[in-house]
């Protein structure tokens, strides 16, 4: 299934080479894409001509008020809605349909099916979407369990679990597919405050160690700011690109820092202040 | 009365306590015993039995006629008679195994009408046009149809079972799929689920709580008609099962036997409810927390 495993992890050929310029090459092209939703009178258009690249090992942010259509884009990236114009393409291919190499983190906690366990759920698309033998899948399930702290909950089921604790499921679920772009639907929405940072911790820390690419919609401009490299800035009704920015030089360190409040007030004034006057 | 409205609170000292040890306090202490007995479920289903079967045999007593109400005591030596001689346990076993033939055949044809309408548009109205046209047809009006057809036998009996199972069944497993949550199902399409795999993996187990209402419904249903359909045409070929066990008694008189076939039905509906459809329970929908 995966043409180019290198691309999926790109720090394991970087680390050859770090000396160059060596840079990870596009990996998810997004081209004009207009989505639209049915009600029952009416079309609504839910995003509007949205053009967007993501590179092999980006944290990629989609940010915006709600109504901009940004959990839409994510479930259109995922095959789960098709766009009414534009492209999507990961690798040069089109996206036809929902796959195996774009794994969803959705924001709510029954994503995970209540009838397997922990190791389970983990080690479930592994044997149906990877056909691996149920060793190897426990194995691999096992080792993401052991990523994200939760290898003596393997056993236990859902129900039981912590709100943060299903996400962790949820993300070593994920992880433990090594699909070509992690998608997250706002992930730690659902979550209380203090749970959530320690959560955006875990992820960059896993991103550190797995180097995966991240696909991560939100409407929190700190969360935003933190856990992506680079964010899409979309305005509502219907969603349109306002800017791209780079956010790689923050980390949690960063949030008192005079750079990162004027990051935070530059976002601020591009998603409300100007759309307000435009209106 | 001396202190104006603008006063500020007072600026206290911070202050930090080390934990101590809890020490000897007690932290956990057992129920009292008579609390811990009253806990469990079947000492107080057994409680609600023995004061229904004390107000039966005084109700039984106060009338004091054995042909229209016998005792508890006669009922209970006539069923442990009719144990002991083997014809009530042979009765129970005709009719149950037909009733168990009935009952799965039901049961998987409703799974194939539902499996049909969650994947197809035209499945959907087909289950929605069939039940709403079926489900309220009792099965014993289609009896006189079924002996028509199949003839005085096991077939017209299959016939009027699954009729019975099917409908109820359907439409409550049907309800179950269509409530199984939208990100769960989407999970399984992320892994490429589809079709029948997709029922089996994800929607069969996600639904499990309404169909495992719709197995109850649909067995006490199957039950009703079965005992009815005897007692309409009795026995076929010499061989018939309680509910004729229970007509032949009546033409006899012998009423405490009458109680004894009736007792038989509530005692297997007693123990199938509680062996199995609560077992059942316990090992899928409590244990993954769907259910309470």
């Amino acid at each position: 299934m995966v043409a180019n495993p290198t691309l999926l992890f790109p720090e394991r050929t970087d680390r050859a080479v770090r000396s160059g310029p060596a840079v990870s090459e596009k990996l998810l092209a997004v081209e004009n894409v207009s989505l639209e939703y049915r009600t029952r009178e009416r079309i609504v258009r839910a995003t509007h001509e949205v053009s967007f690249d993501v590179y092999g090992g980006d944290r990629f942010v989609l940010l915006g008020p709600s109504g901009c259509g940004k959990s839409t884009l994510l479930k259109a990236v995922g095959g789960f809605i098709e766009p009414s114009s534009g492209t999507i393409s990961l690798d040069g291919q089109i996206v036809r349909g929902p796959g195996a190499d774009r794994i969803v983190v959705f924001q709510e906690f029954d994503q995970l099916p209540p009838w397997k366990t922990v190791l389970q759920n983990v080690a479930f698309p592994l044997r149906v979407a990877k056909k691996l033998a149920r060793a190897e899948a426990n194995e691999r399930a096992l080792h993401y369990l052991d990523k994200v702290g939760l290898a003596a909950f393997a056993n236990a089921y859902p129900h039981t679990l912590s709100g943060g604790m299903k996400q962790r499921v949820a993300i070593a679920r994920a992880l433990a597919m090594q699909p070509r772009v992690l998608l997250m639907d706002e992930p730690f929405a659902a979550l209380d405050a203090l749970t959530r940072r320690k959560m955006q911790e875990e992820l960059l820390r896993l991103w550190e160690e797995v180097n995966f690419t991240l696909l991560f919609v939100t409407h929190s401009i700190e969360e935003a700011l933190i856990v992506g490299n680079r964010i899409l800035l979309l305005s509502p009704h219907p969603g349109r690109v306002r800017a791209e920015l780079n956010s790689h030089q923050y980390s949690h360190d960063s949030f008192g820092r005079n750079d990162f409040q004027r990051s935070v007030a530059r976002i601020h004034r591009l998603l409300f202040e100007e759309t307000e006057a435009a209106q | 009365m001396s202190s104006p409205a603008t006063l500020l609170p007072p600026i206290r000292d911070e202050y930090e306590r080390p934990l101590e040890p809890p020490g000897d306090l007690v932290l956990e202490a057992p129920l009292p015993l008579g609390k811990r007995v009253f806990a469990q479920s079947w000492v107080r289903k057994v409680l609600i039995a023995l004061v229904l079967i004390a107000v039966w045999e005084i109700a039984a007593r106060v009338v004091n006629n054995d042909l229209l109400l016998p005792t508890f005591g006669a009922t209970f030596i006539a069923f442990v008679q009719g144990v002991l001689s083997g014809e009530l346990l042979q009765k129970t076993a005709v009719s149950m195994s037909v009733l168990l033939r009935g009952y799965l055949l039901g049961a998987a044809l409703a799974f194939v009408l539902t499996s049909l309408a969650v994947s197809t548009r035209v499945g959907r109205d087909l289950l929605s046009m069939l039940t709403a046209m079926f489900n309220p047809l009792p099965s014993i009006a289609l009896l006189p149809i079924a002996l028509l057809w199949f003839g005085l036998g096991t077939g017209s009996l299959l016939f009027v079972l699954v009729h019975s199972v099917l409908w109820p069944l359907a439409l409550n497993t049907y309800s179950g799929f269509q409530s199984v949550p939208a990100t769960l199902r989407m999970t399984g399409r992320n892994y490429g689920l589809t079709g029948m795999r997709h029922v089996l993996l994800i929607l069969m187990p996600a639904a499990l709580p309404s169909i495992l209402a719709g197995l109850r419904v649909g067995w006490a249903f199957a039950w009703r008609t079965l005992i009815a359909a005897e007692l309409v045409f009795g026995a076929s070929s010499g061989n018939g099962g309680l509910g004729w066990y229970i007509f032949q008694n009546r033409n006899e008189l012998y009423t405490d036997r009458v109680f004894a076939g009736l007792a038989a039905v509530i005692v297997i509906g007693l123990l199938i409810e509680h062996l199995v459809f609560d077992t059942l329970e316990r090992v899928t929908v409590r244990r993954w927390g769907v259910q309470h």
